[in-house]
């Protein structure tokens, strides 16, 4: 038995508009609003590190959950743009959360990394204790790097979210999940060292449009319920357009998938816990309804995750 | 009917407007069609040849013509 406790996200000051990044690849800011749902994101500065956004979000995490540091039995972070290749960002945050002994664990994984890490917590934190899970990146010093290529520099922001899962209590009980990996693809989304990232964004569509909602209704189905009875869906937000096909695809309602690329782009990892964090400052799960995370990313590797309100 | 002229109504349904495309010009570098309607695209064509296409299969290069489309039919006996 696991439970989601709570969400805490951090976003970076700076304010990038579509006008702004748009000037910088030749395309204006109703194109790129057009083509992905995106008016703005959010850049870190220069003296800002991923480990530094995703200290942020945790601290806002553990806030909200009312949890000390020193109760974590183990801190996982995913994210794909961290800036060395070891070690990762988990021993700095649990560092800067004043811990010098609780296991860490990075995990490099970019858009569906937050989905792998909670399902992964929810199964480890029977005998860890609680588990802190943060998806944290700074995708502004990739999608930078020269030549900037203009369907990538639109679509990403920089921001880290969070979320505790407990095993004893929480607003919501984790039901299951369904996770899946498929490396045929991994050629069509990677990002290699020191070099601009390189997507096959026709492919990643291609894919995300079937996969994602297939993973939801396998997963719905396996606990005899519908689409139509999910409370709310908090998905990875890769592109509105992406999120209005999955919706359209399991026949609900657009307005069932909480949404805020709008205001923070793709933060790659972080974006469902960013949604999330922001869905529950203003909304609550009654007892007995169902919550649904998605997430589909570079590997691939997609899955969903459903959790209900706790009483 | 032919399958030609079958693939090409897609074609012209899912893009939403006349088209005017060569049989071997790419749907997506004429503009013809977009990401999401490549999705749109395989659909139908699952919907009007009565045949699966597997995830393994979607590549965008396979689907990238009239064609292509053409030949991927034919593999699979439609």
């Amino acid at each position: 038995m696991a439970f989601l406790k709570a969400f805490g996200s951090y976003l970076p000051e700076r304010v990038v508009t579509n006008a702004e990044i748009g000037a910088r690849v030749g395309c204006d800011a109703e194109w790129i609003r057009n083509v992905s749902g995106i008016d703005e994101r959010r850049f870190a500065r220069d003296d800002e590190s991923v480990a530094d956004l995703a200290f942020r979000a945790a601290q806002d995490c553990l806030d909200r959950a009312k949890v000390k540091a020193s109760e974590l039995g183990m801190i996982l972070v995913a994210s794909g743009s961290w800036e060395q290749q070891f070690p990762g960002p988990a021993s700095a945050v649990a560092s800067r959360l004043g811990l010098d002994a609780t296991p860490c664990l990075d995990m490099p994984m970019a858009s569906a990394g937050s989905l792998f890490g909670i399902s992964l917590a929810s199964r480890l934190c029977a005998s860890l204790g609680p588990i802190l899970v943060i998806g944290a990146e700074k995708m502004s010093q990739i999608v930078e790097r020269e030549p900037m290529e203009r369907g990538v520099a639109i679509l990403f922001g920089d921001g880290a979210g969070a979320c505790l899962v407990h095993p004893s209590n929480g607003f919501a009980r984790i039901v299951d999940c369904g996770l899946y990996s498929d490396g045929a693809y991994a050629g069509d989304l990677k990002l290699p060292f020191a070099s601009p990232l390189e997507m096959n964004g026709r492919s990643v569509i291609l894919q995300a449009s079937r996969k994602i909602p297939r993973a939801i209704a396998t997963l719905l189905e396996q606990h005899r319920k519908r689409a139509a009875d999910v409370a709310v869906f908090l998905m990875h937000q890769a592109n509105q357009n992406l999120i209005a096909r999955v919706a359209k695809a399991l026949e609900v309602a657009e307005d069932k998938f909480y949404s805020n690329i709008k205001s923070f782009g793709n933060t790659s990892s972080a974006s469902m816990l960013i949604a999330a964090a922001e869905w529950s400052k203003s909304n609550e799960l009654a007892p007995g309804e169902s919550l649904c995370f998605a997430a589909f990313g570079a590997g691939f590797h997609w899955g969903a995750l459903l959790a209900e309100g706790a009483d | 009917m032919d399958r030609r002229t079958q693939i090409l109504e897609i074609v012209r349904r899912v893009a939403g407007k006349e088209t005017a495309v060569g049989a071997d010009e790419s749907l997506f570098e004429s503009g013809v069609l977009d990401s999401f309607g490549l999705q749109d695209l395989v659909t139908e064509l699952e919907h009007v040849f009565d045949v699966n296409i597997p995830d393994s299969d979607l590549t965008p290069r396979k689907f990238d013509s009239i064609e292509r489309i053409e030949a991927y039919l034919e593999e699979h006996g439609k």
